[in-house]
């Protein structure tokens, strides 16, 4: 029980930091087709904004400034390049955004260096909040779900109670008819990729010194926020937000349960001795392989519902 | 175009007469140098090379050997075993006396059979190979070899020393490592020495995760504290490493924490102020160590070099491989590879900080004594401008860490 309600916890942490990233990439890979290898590097260009900036002004205005820079530096990454490379088809873009992943991989660490940088959580913040069993939960992390759900709502409100969100919605179920009526498609395809890589820049500001802030940090998030995306469906903000919570509880409590195939065919009466064909696959314990069940999870998904879990539109 | 050609055909001209010119002056000793300088891994290297070069200018001060002065000859081999062995035959081609190497067990196997295999068909021109820290301690038993030695404890000693630091009071560990070959091998070794050396301690954890692929490690510290463990044991290194010391202080976990990297470059950083008294590493040195032990030469080598760098002086160990080197090759009276390294094997020297150290004749793996730093705060010279840094908890002595071997040595003539 104890350690249940503690898995929880840390689960839906990390499901909701997954979501930040995932949010935005999901907006602009339904909207524009574009898969944006450069988003997990906008998260970590937001933890490394975020660590300069507090070093001037402090914490609190580098949560506001950092996502905006991001946002500025998408833009330009849309407006300068990528429309460009758009008339060359999906294979352009893709290559084009996996050639800015490693541009900014790079500048960081001739930046910043190839060291983790002493990006801390602000002291106001730094104390638990509560324990449970023993276990403190700090009171960051309650900051962590209170912005992110803040988020998620003001990411629901505005594209379904505006009208650049109406625009939006159109442009994500029927992109061509959207542009057909007359809208300026391209402005909000520039604004929606500004918009994603601002959010997954907030992302990085608050999940920069949850965890740490290093130049492979763009590298180790960018597979798993795929994965959210492609789980949840196109186009849907909700599944996404499933897929996410989904992929961080899957990863905590795959860790605790020390399980492995063996132990379930021992309920059916097989024992299974180093004798027995595949006894090294079939004794992995569940930790070892608990962070690669998500990608497993996406490609079960794409066999059998492509469109995944609420999407409105074929992968 | 024509003209541009002529250019160059006259600079390569210059070029080869300066060569050839520098070739004839030759004075020095030259050691290659080989690890990764570009690439994910450049900080390594490129830190290595500046603490190197601080010890060899402070070599060379006190007389070099022979009359004439080390001078190290940096190779980039980007982490890759096909790249030290270009390093090797560049060495080899200006007639270099030693190549060192410190980064990567697999790099370090490549190397120990490129320079047998060299020295073998080219009995007037050999070369030694020193590993400065590449520990997978099969390169000394089965893989061993006369032309290498080397100068840093293996993953079994490491881990022995470990495990004598583990307090008393300490009966219940937590082991978790990383699940590929060098995690492995930590792990088997720390479960053979706490079983011989320690049985009243009982693992009550022990396990495997996948190589950087965790982003949060919570969940293992939920479940390391359900376990009833005192102190965590682990091999880790990098994000890996970072990640779940930070998870553990984040919890409050009442924990303590063995590493084995937790003082190289970066990690102080991840830490910070909330590992105070809990963390701990095994290193072959710490700049709190001569002041500790209040041997003021020591300290004042250690201080000149944190003077004129912005990085912590952890390297300062690598003195003893250099006084070796002096020592050897003043006793073999000729910078000749086969003379110096029979001179090497069996040598016993008292390295910087005042311990006694042994290249071992039959496996040539150094032994020396080696160190648990515990990060803290109040001492005297702190880690990365954190304000804390490594205060020594346990001092582990040569003749403790004198594990058997399996080596059977071939010498040559």
């Amino acid at each position: 029980m104890e350690v249940f309600v503690v898995s929880l916890l840390n689960g839906l942490v990390y499901g909701m930091l997954l979501f930040m990233l995932a949010s935005g990439l999901t907006l602009i890979l339904s909207m524009m087709g574009v898969l944006n290898f450069a988003h997990a590097s906008a998260y970590m260009l937001g933890a490394y904004f975020a660590y300069t900036i507090s070093l001037y002004v402090g914490f609190w205005p580098a949560l506001i400034v950092a996502p905006v820079l991001c946002g500025l530096v998408g833009a330009a990454i849309e407006m300068w390049g990528l429309r460009r490379v758009h008339r060359h088809g999906h294979i352009a873009e893709l290559l084009f955004t996996f050639g800015i992943a490693l541009v900014i991989e790079k500048a960081v660490q001739m930046t910043w260096g190839l060291l983790p940088v002493p990006y801390r959580v602000p002291e106001l913040l730094d104390f638990p909040l509560f324990r449970i069993y023993g276990t403190q939960f700090p009171a960051y992390r309650a900051f962590m779900l209170l912005i992110s759900a803040l988020m998620f709502g003001a990411i629901w409100l505005g594209l379904t109670r505006t009208r650049v969100g109406l625009v939006i919605q159109a442009a994500l179920t029927h992109p061509d008819m959207a542009s057909a009526l007359g809208h300026n498609v391209p402005r909000i395809f520039t604004l929606v990729f500004a918009a994603g890589t601002a959010l997954a820049g907030l992302a990085g500001v608050i999940g920069g010194n949850y965890q740490v802030t290093e130049p492979a940090m763009a590298f180790t998030m960018g597979p798993i926020v795929f994965v959210v995306v492609v789980f949840g469906g196109l186009g849907s903000l909700t599944g996404c937000f499933i897929a996410s919570i989904l992929m961080g509880l899957i990863q905590t409590f795959a860790v605790v349960f020390d399980v492995s195939l063996a132990d379930l065919l021992a309920k059916f009466g097989v024992t299974v001795t180093a004798s027995t064909p595949f006894a090294e696959i079939l004794t992995v314990t569940l930790p070892r392989i608990g962070a690669l069940l998500p990608f497993l999870m996406m490609v079960l998904i794409l066999v059998f519902r492509p469109r995944g879990l609420m999407g409105t539109r074929d992968t | 175009m024509r003209m541009r050609n002529g250019i160059s055909i006259l600079l390569g001209l210059v070029l080869a007469i300066a060569g050839s010119g520098a070739a004839l002056a030759q004075q020095t000793i030259k050691v290659a140098y080989t690890d990764p300088l570009s690439g994910p891994f450049a900080q390594v290297g490129d830190a290595n090379l500046k603490q190197m070069q601080y010890i060899i200018d402070f070599i060379n001060a006190k007389g070099g050997a022979l009359g004439k002065k080390f001078e190290l000859v940096p190779f980039d081999n980007k982490s890759q075993p096909s790249d030290a062995l270009i390093a090797l035959k560049s060495a080899t081609d200006q007639n270099m006396p030693f190549i060192m190497q410190c980064s990567g067990s697999n790099i370090a196997a490549a190397l120990i059979d490129g320079v047998n295999k060299h020295n073998d068909r080219n009995p007037d021109n050999r070369i030694i190979y020193l590993n400065c820290g590449a520990v997978a301690p099969e390169l000394t038993n089965e893989q061993c070899s006369f032309w290498h030695f080397r100068f840093d404890l293996h993953a079994a000693m490491k881990a022995e020393v470990m495990v004598r630091a583990l307090p008393k009071d300490t009966t219940k560990v937590y082991l978790i490592n990383q699940d590929y070959l060098f995690g492995q091998s930590v792990q088997r070794e720390l479960r053979t020495y706490l079983g011989k050396l320690r049985p009243d301690v009982q693992i009550v954890g022990d396990e495997l995760i996948p190589l950087g692929k965790i982003k949060d490690f919570s969940p293992y510290i939920t479940k390391i504290k359900a376990s009833g463990a005192q102190a965590l044991m682990t091999g880790n290194w990098g994000p890996d490493m970072n990640l779940l010391i930070k998870a553990g202080i984040d919890a409050g976990a009442d924990l303590r924490y063995y590493t084995f990297y937790a003082h190289l470059a970066g990690g102080p950083t991840a830490i910070g102020a909330g590992g105070e008294g809990r963390v701990l590493s095994v290193m072959s040195f710490g700049e709190n160590v001569a002041p500790e032990v209040g041997n003021k030469e020591a300290e004042a080598f250690t201080k000149g070099f944190r003077d004129k760098h912005k990085f912590d002086f952890s390297a300062a160990g690598f003195r003893t491989i250099f006084e070796y080197l002096q020592a050897a090759t003043n006793k073999a009276g000729a910078v000749d590879a086969t003379k110096i390294a029979y001179a090497l094997e069996g040598m016993t020297i008292r390295d910087f900080l005042g311990f006694e150290t042994t290249m071992r004749k039959d496996d040539h793996q150094l032994i020396s004594e080696y160190f648990v730093g515990i990060f803290k705060k109040g001492v005297k010279y702190d880690a990365e401008n954190t304000g804390l840094g490594w205060a020594t908890a346990a001092t582990v002595l040569a003749k403790d860490v004198d594990q058997p071997n399996t080596c059977k040595m071939k010498r040559p003539r």
